[in-house]
């Protein structure tokens, strides 16, 4: 293998025109073909696209789906959310490490399997689920991971674990994937049937200049979490200056407890395209990337295949729908498992063949984007909306939902309740109708937006989905009477102590201080004056990280301790010793005891 | 009116925390007119003969003895400072943090290329303190009052605190004395 290296590193790099910005795509092609981007493979890509190494070694060892040294064969990552690990995802844990006589972290002696924990694959409608290379294997039991690691050791091919199909297109001869749409309740926007074409036709009808006008008459806000106007950031990228501009989607979903635009790509991708097509109008953009999360490349040949029709219809390419000077074309970039990827600057460094940096701000995309140019970056849904609008006019869809946010919203809805799945629900909603719907009644607290987003007690179940009250991505977690809140908060801790990218201090530092000191009052060991502490530390966190990953980071802790004061004080205790409870003499001097051989004569005294 | 005492000890520490409180200069003199002290390597007086006011820490905590002496400044002192890196956050002695006990053991009284132990056996007289699995920050074994950072912290910076917690002022350090780049 390794004597054609130069051979196959030289024909990879060709396959991308030695274009360094799309280091992303050459390096995942080298880690599917040797498992590994290895220090030979790094030297070889740097000098076959004139770059240094350490910007392929910082990339590489950024992303967690790549890797310098070898992993087997087949990787199994098993989803640690929390909502899995509610359904059970330890157990099946240890049923792995039993049936494969390995830890997490390690590859079988033979090379042949490896077996590691990642954050939220976007299945949490289906847990416990894991990835097997891109295969999603989901509602995982213990005896459904030994039945996987036995038929891996006999015929080593991951999509021979898939033996039903989920329904619509999950069962797509390109898809053949187990996973479930799980779509609960179909409302009057999106999940509605679409005539594919119309809407770009209506779009081309106008000018740039009136589709915007239509996208903010509607008053569309961005769905993937910050609610921000459509038409107006539409508007800026148009005014600003330069011969190139993009559209980008993000389909990065990296949200824990978020599933739906894997939904809307698997059932509604030519909404999707679409909308990408009337924002490339709109802005005066001809091109496009959809930034598609690593977990999701089940459906990369299926959305391929999708594209590829769209250019045969004439609705991508030159001169679409005989708009003469119109083109717009659109390719997918494939990301490798970083959540921060779905921060829009973090995105477009991905894209651009770096490490998921974000970047400062200003400039913003819509002024220096994606190769300097002006950018516009929508969230999946927001584009399925634009499509919409432009099918139905800006007036139908302002009729959904309240004043401030119109039209409907997509909720991702798992953990304890009935019915997980997708819910189409109009904004303005309350949470408890919310819950009435999935069959969450008894809920004692919803996480709200997800591991960044608020736990809500039951108190305020009367608050409603909207951007001006409980603002939200789509994810919601339910919580029943039997869970401890401040265990969820810990587990959301560890998913940012994991993710975070490490450039500022306040976050990468912050959050581990932020979750030891959780941890410290969760084991009983706290004192009141460490609630005042994590209230410090959290808002120093939140005022004084760089994005918004940092911003929001310590939500978890900030959202409980306002939520769940009670369950924090009945954990405190003033102590008078001015000791720290939390220091144990005797565990900190047992190993010296065994190396030296004798008793401490301080620590049981 | 008995003057207030100050109660000093190094615990993982290279005692240059201690040349610095030594470097206020002729200001000893004053200190000395403000305070009386008690425990300290500067009076050399070993165990506690009261309450103190002040008690100053230099050093992590590296063995099961310096937990002991910073307990027992943590009983006997109103307030505690943390002196100095290594004291605040572990320091040069916490670099060993990362590498297993038995290991450090090892190079210290077998390995290292000074050591001459044909008997090949590693000290244990009970005198000699276990070491704990890693060093401690003060802060993470007591409870600490103040941090002065600085590796050591200015003679000048040692002074003003000292005198504005003795004069019952609050501890408002200009700039200057807590800059340390
Ligand atoms: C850490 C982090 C992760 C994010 N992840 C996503 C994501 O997965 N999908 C998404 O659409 N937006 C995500 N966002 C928000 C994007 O930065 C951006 O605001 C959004 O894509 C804009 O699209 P919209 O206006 O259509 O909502 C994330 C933001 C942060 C700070
Ligand atoms: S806030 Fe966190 S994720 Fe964002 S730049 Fe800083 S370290 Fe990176
Ligand atoms: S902080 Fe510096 S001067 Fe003070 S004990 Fe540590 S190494 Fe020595």
């Amino acid at each position: 293998m390794s004597d054609n290296l130069p051979a196959v590193v030289h024909e990879i790099c060709q396959a991308h025109g030695g274009d360094r910005t799309r280091l992303m795509d050459i390096v995942r092609a080298m880690q599917q073909k040797f498992g590994c981007v290895s220090g030979p493979a790094m030297e070889l890509l740097a000098k076959e696209l004139s770059i240094h190494r350490v910007e392929i070694e910082s990339l590489v060892s950024f992303y967690s789906f790549l890797s310098t040294r070898p992993k087997g064969q087949v990787v199994i990552r098993l989803c640690n959310d929390v909502i899995d690990q509610m359904a059970g995802a330890d157990e099946v844990a240890r049923a792995f490490e039993e049936e494969l006589g390995i830890k997490f972290g390690q590859t079988t002696p033979d090379g042949k399997i490896s077996l590691e924990y990642t954050a939220c694959i976007g299945m949490c409608d289906q847990v416990p689920a894991a990835l097997v290379n891109d295969v999603v294997v989901t509602e995982l039991s213990t005896d459904a991971a030994r039945r996987i690691v036995r038929e891996l050791r006999k015929h080593g091919d991951p999509t021979r674990l898939v033996t039903r199909h989920g329904d619509g297109c999950n069962g797509h001869e390109l898809v053949r994937a187990m996973v479930m749409n799980n779509i609960r309740q179909r409302g009057s926007i999106i999940f509605t049937p679409t005539n594919r074409g119309e809407a770009i036709r209506k779009a081309l009808a106008i000018t740039p200049a009136e589709v915007i006008r239509a996208v903010k008459t509607a008053r569309l806000r961005g769905r993937g979490g910050a609610g921000f106007p459509t038409g107006m950031k539409w508007e800026f990228t148009r005014a600003a200056g330069g011969e190139q501009r993009c559209v980008l989607c993000n389909a990065d979903e990296g949200e824990p407890g978020t599933f739906k635009d894997r939904v809307l790509l698997t059932e509604m991708p030519d909404r999707v395209f679409a909308g990408m097509t009337i924002a490339g109008y709109a802005i005066g953009a001809d091109e496009g990337i959809l930034y598609l999360r690593g977990e999701y490349a089940y459906l990369r040949a299926y959305l391929e295949q999708i594209l590829a029709k769209r250019r045969q219809d004439n609705l991508l390419g030159n001169n679409i729908l005989g708009k003469r000077a119109f083109k717009f074309d659109l390719r997918i970039q494939m990301g490798a498992g970083a959540y921060i990827c779905g921060e829009e600057t973090a995105l477009i460094s991905s894209c651009e063949g770096l490490r998921g940096d974000p970047k400062n701000r200003p400039p913003f995309p819509a002024q220096k984007g994606y190769l300097g140019r002006p950018t516009v970056v929508n969230n999946v849904e927001t584009l399925c909306c634009v499509t919409k609008i432009l099918e139905e006019g800006p007036a139908t869809f302002a009729e959904f939902g309240s004043q401030g946010s119109t039209g409907t919203k997509l909720l991702s809805i798992s953990g304890d309740c009935r019915s997980r799945g997708v819910f189409e629900v109009p904004f303005g909603i309350k949470l408890s109708e919310v819950l009435k719907l999935a069959g969450g009644e008894d809920a004692i607290a919803v996480q709200v937006g997800g591991a960044s987003g608020q736990m809500v007690a039951r108190e305020e179940f009367n608050r409603t989905i909207c951007y001006d009250d409980l603002a939200t991505g789509g994810s919601l977690m339910v919580f029943g009477p039997e869970r401890n809140v401040l265990e969820v908060a810990d587990k959301f801790m560890a998913f940012f102590v994991e993710e975070s990218c490490g450039y500022c201090t306040p976050c990468r530092v912050g959050n581990v201080l932020l979750k030891d000191r959780l941890e410290r009052i969760t084991a009983g060991c706290g004192e009141p004056a460490d609630l005042e502490y994590l209230q410090e530390l959290g808002t120093t966190v939140k005022t004084m990280s760089r994005c918004g990953l940092g911003q929001t980071s310590a939500n978890p802790i900030l959202t409980t301790l306002k939520n769940f004061r009670a369950t924090y004080n009945a954990l405190v205790k003033k102590r008078g010793d001015g000791r720290q409870p939390a220091f144990d003499l005797a565990a900190a001097v047992a190993e010296a005891e065994t190396i030296i051989g004798r008793k401490s004569t301080h620590a049981h005294a | 009116m008995a003057k207030p005492k100050v109660a000093t000890t190094s615990l993982a520490g290279c005692f240059g925390c201690h040349m610095s409180i030594l470097d206020i200069d002729e200001r000893i003199l004053k200190l000395v007119e403000l305070v009386d002290f008690d425990k300290s390597p500067i009076d050399d007086i070993k165990k506690f003969t009261g309450r103190c006011a002040v008690g100053l820490i230099e050093g992590g905590c590296c063995n099961e003895e310096n937990v002991e002496v910073l307990r027992s400044f943590r009983e006997h002192c109103d307030v505690l400072i943390s002196l100095g890196d290594c004291a605040i956050m572990g320091g040069i002695p916490a670099l060993r943090n990362t590498i297993p006990l038995q290991e450090c053991y090892d190079e210290a009284y077998l390995n290292g290329p000074t050591v001459h132990n044909p008997s090949r056996q590693i000290p244990n007289d009970p005198e000699l303190p276990l070491l704990l699995h890693k060093v401690y920050p003060c802060h993470e074994v007591v409870k600490i009052d103040y941090h002065l950072a600085g590796c050591p912290p200015p003679a000048d910076t040692i002074w003003e605190a000292l005198v504005a917690l003795l004069t019952n002022k609050p501890v408002a350090l200009p700039y200057e004395l807590v800059k340390y780049d």
